[in-house]
């Protein structure tokens, strides 16, 4: 045990970097949740963040420009987006197997495109820490507590946080969000009211590939800089886990993203601790939970009822 | 042949048996687009791809070992798929059967005659995949837990059960007193090798090498694939004799056909007094006890000791899934499904080495099979659905059943 840290210091810490870790979960859930409200399951989730990691890792290393990296994740997700809509929407495939197709390629093509493209690239500046100093030379960031837990980080932390409200104010105070819900509970009775269920999918699975596009980005050009092959390394399925766990609700995805990365933080400054626990049994606990809060049986009724079920005119 | 439902059926049928060789097809040339826009040749490394995994006795060797995991994880996945329920869990059951297997060699192996442990491991390795995919069946059936989600979690724990294993209880003494703690096991006792087929070979007698022979060309590469040394085991015969008992299973019991009804349709199941839980539970578990058993092979036959979870499962937990779907979750259909998935990522290897593209493209190519597969399963289901509306009804049904 390290004694120069104080038990105050190291919550801080937790809670410092478990906001930080919550960002890519958060981007790639909440875009989840919209395509699963109007009834389609994306599992390939970690196949577009692949993909989106790479984009926004090449345009960053090739420009410079931050921006124009995430809107490049951005766009890729939207294609790949586009491409499970047409395979799940207008061909009506099994929306898990063709998850798992998409989870595939984009692990194969994000890998063979970086290493073609760019072999070995050590790293970018990605997104900096916002700190924000004044002119005295004091950061706010240094501020006790609050200041050190939530400034000092980037842009990109803080967009998948906007993005919470952002999305429940479209799911449920909107028009269109009330045309996903209904697509997603009742797409017969959405039909018989003129609502294209088909333009309402490939909008929804559109707008989770691009925030999961971003939500790889978020990994390549803001918190670790760098790409790897499979650098998500699952995340992509726990951001569809996410979605069940926060009853398909966008603060629901919030509490669940934050209990996930806050177990991870303390997990990470468990070793950093070197505390007498094996760090593989605490990386295990946050999936073991997952498990455990799937099985609440009160959750069955909140699910969309038309989820994983491909939608015909005329069937029924 | 006068009557015209007939001819259309049976049209119907070869366009249904063609359409993965159309999926396949259309990959590699999205492949190929790819590596054009990459500035890659594309002949050349779908070239070296098929000679590296086709045309010598070594990379047959490789393609068939290769195929032995697939087809065992395949045979699950098809069972599963089958049954209704989506397995997605093999990486994790065929890790947790490689632990099993390798904690059972080790312990036994000394004490036991090799035969005996062999089928002990296997039992074990088989059991405890089985087990693994048993629990998320069960959740599904009690819990209504998604299986998608469950299994996926269920991958994730093995790795990390592994790992710890590897670091801690089962982790090789040497590694330890050497000090370099690479976290991998010891190697099994040799009395535990599954039998190379070159042992079977000489033991048959057939002592001689093909240049002895007098053998050239593809001949002498045939024939030494059999009776060279290789790395081809006798895995690979377990493997497809379990095809045939999948198939027995599937089409010639009262089991198999329940699985099979609960997966067209849990409803109608449930009316015919068929215990749908249970039914699912089952299919979950024999496809769990298959990767399992996946696992419990490549330990045997082929690593001999157990190392880094991911690498021992090497992706076959997904591209057991392109296999099944490719054969078209027919146990028999699996075995050349898997040779042909097998040659790929061997030949992604070869092409690595001899024209420098990633070999990582055959997991891209992958996964565009599996789109194009399920993507293009509305055709078939089209027909199917045009066939029951306005079709002979016996008659469509009699030849549905033939062929499936």
């Amino acid at each position: 045990m390290n004694e120069g840290l104080s038990v105050l210091a190291i919550i801080v810490g937790i809670a410092h970097s478990g906001i930080r870790l919550a960002t890519p979960y958060l981007y790639a859930a909440i875009g989840e949740t919209f395509s699963q409200r109007s009834g389609v399951l994306n599992l390939g989730v970690e196949g577009i963040m692949l993909m989106g990691a790479y984009s926004g890792f090449f345009v960053v290393f090739k420009t410079g420009n931050l921006f124009l990296g995430v809107l490049a994740a951005a766009l890729t997700g939207i294609l790949m987006g586009l491409a499970m809509a047409f395979i799940s929407v207008t061909l009506q495939a099994e929306q898990g197997i063709s998850g798992i197709g998409l989870f595939m390629f984009g692990l194969g093509a994000s890998s063979l495109l970086f290493k073609t493209t760019l072999g070995t690239v050590e790293g970018v500046k990605g997104f900096p820490e916002l700190h924000l100093c004044l002119p005295s030379g004091y950061c706010l960031s240094d501020f006790p507590v609050l200041g050190e837990i939530f400034l000092g980080h980037s842009l990109m932390v803080y967009g998948a946080f906007a993005l919470v409200p952002v999305s429940w104010w479209i799911l449920n105070k909107t028009t269109w969000g009330l045309k996903i819900r209904a697509v997603g509970q009742n797409p017969q009775a959405a039909d018989t009211l003129g609502v294209s269920v088909a333009a309402v999918r490939y909008i929804t699975i559109s707008i989770g590939g691009m925030l999961a596009g971003i939500a790889g980005a978020s990994l390549s050009i803001s918190l670790l800089n760098i790409f790897q092959e499979n650098m998500t390394n699952g995340q992509g399925f726990i951001a569809v886990a996410l979605v069940y766990f926060g009853s398909w609700t966008p603060f629901g995805v919030l509490a669940g993203a934050m209990l996930f990365s806050l177990i991870n933080a303390l997990q990470l400054w468990v070793q950093v601790l070197g505390l007498n626990i094996p760090s593989d049994v605490a990386v295990m606990l946050p999936y073991l939970l997952t498990i455990i809060v799937l099985a609440f049986p009160f959750r069955r009724a909140l699910q969309p009822a038309a989820l994983t079920k491909p939608f015909e005119r005329g069937e029924n | 042949m006068q009557n015209p439902w007939l001819k259309r059926l049976q049209a119907g049928r070869i366009i249904d048996t063609l359409l993965p060789l159309v999926a396949v097809a259309g990959a590699l040339i999205v492949g190929a687009v790819i590596l054009f826009l990459l500035d890659k040749n594309p002949v050349e490394a779908y070239k070296a791809m098929f000679t590296g995994a086709f045309a010598n006795k070594n990379g047959l060797a490789d393609t068939l070992v290769k195929a032995t995991p697939l087809l065992l994880v395949g045979l699950g996945i098809a069972i599963a798929f089958r049954g209704g329920v989506i397995n997605i869990g093999a990486e994790g059951q065929l890790v947790v059967g490689a632990l099993m297997t390798t904690f059972i060699g080790l312990s036994l192996g000394e004490k036991l005659p090799g035969w005996l442990v062999i089928i002990i491991a296997l039992a074990g390795g088989a059991l405890m995949g089985g087990i693994w995919g048993g629990i998320p069946g069960y959740l599904k059936a009690r819990l209504n837990v998604n299986e998608i989600l469950s299994t996926v979690m269920m991958n994730q724990i093995a790795v990390q059960v592994g790992f710890y294993l590897l670091r801690g209880p089962m982790i090789d003494p040497a590694e330890v007193a050497a000090g370099t703690n690479i976290p991998h096991s010891a190697r099994l006792p040799k009395s535990v090798d599954l039998p190379r087929f070159v042992d079977i070979a000489r033991a048959l007698g057939f002592t001689e090498r093909a240049k002895d022979l007098g053998l050239t060309g593809f001949n002498a590469e045939l024939y030494g694939l059999f009776a060279e040394p290789t790395r081809l085991h006798t895995g690979l015969l377990i493997a497809i004799v379990m095809a045939v008992l999948v198939y027995i299973l599937l089409w010639r019991t009262t089991i198999g056909y329940r699985i099979r009804a609960v997966g067209i349709s849990p409803a109608a199941s449930r009316y015919a007094g068929i215990n749908v839980q249970r039914y699912m539970v089952l299919s979950m578990g024999l496809s769990g006890a298959f990767a399992g058993l996946a696992g419990a092979v490549e330990i045997l036959g082929l690593h001999h000791r157990m190392f880094e979870p991911l690498s021992v499962s090497a992706g076959y937990g997904f591209s057991g899934i392109v296999a099944a779907l490719f054969g078209k979750l027919h146990p028999l259909g699996v075995i050349p499904s898997s040779i042909l998935f097998g040659g790929l990522l061997v030949g992604g290897d070869k092409m690595q080495r001899a024209v420098q593209i990633p070999q990582v493209l055959v997991t891209a190519v992958l996964g565009l099979v599996v789109l194009f597969v399920v993507g293009s399963e509305i055709w078939s289901r089209r027909r199917a659905n045009r066939r029951v509306s306005t079709g002979p009804d016996e008659l469509s049904g009699a030849a549905g059943e033939a062929s499936s």
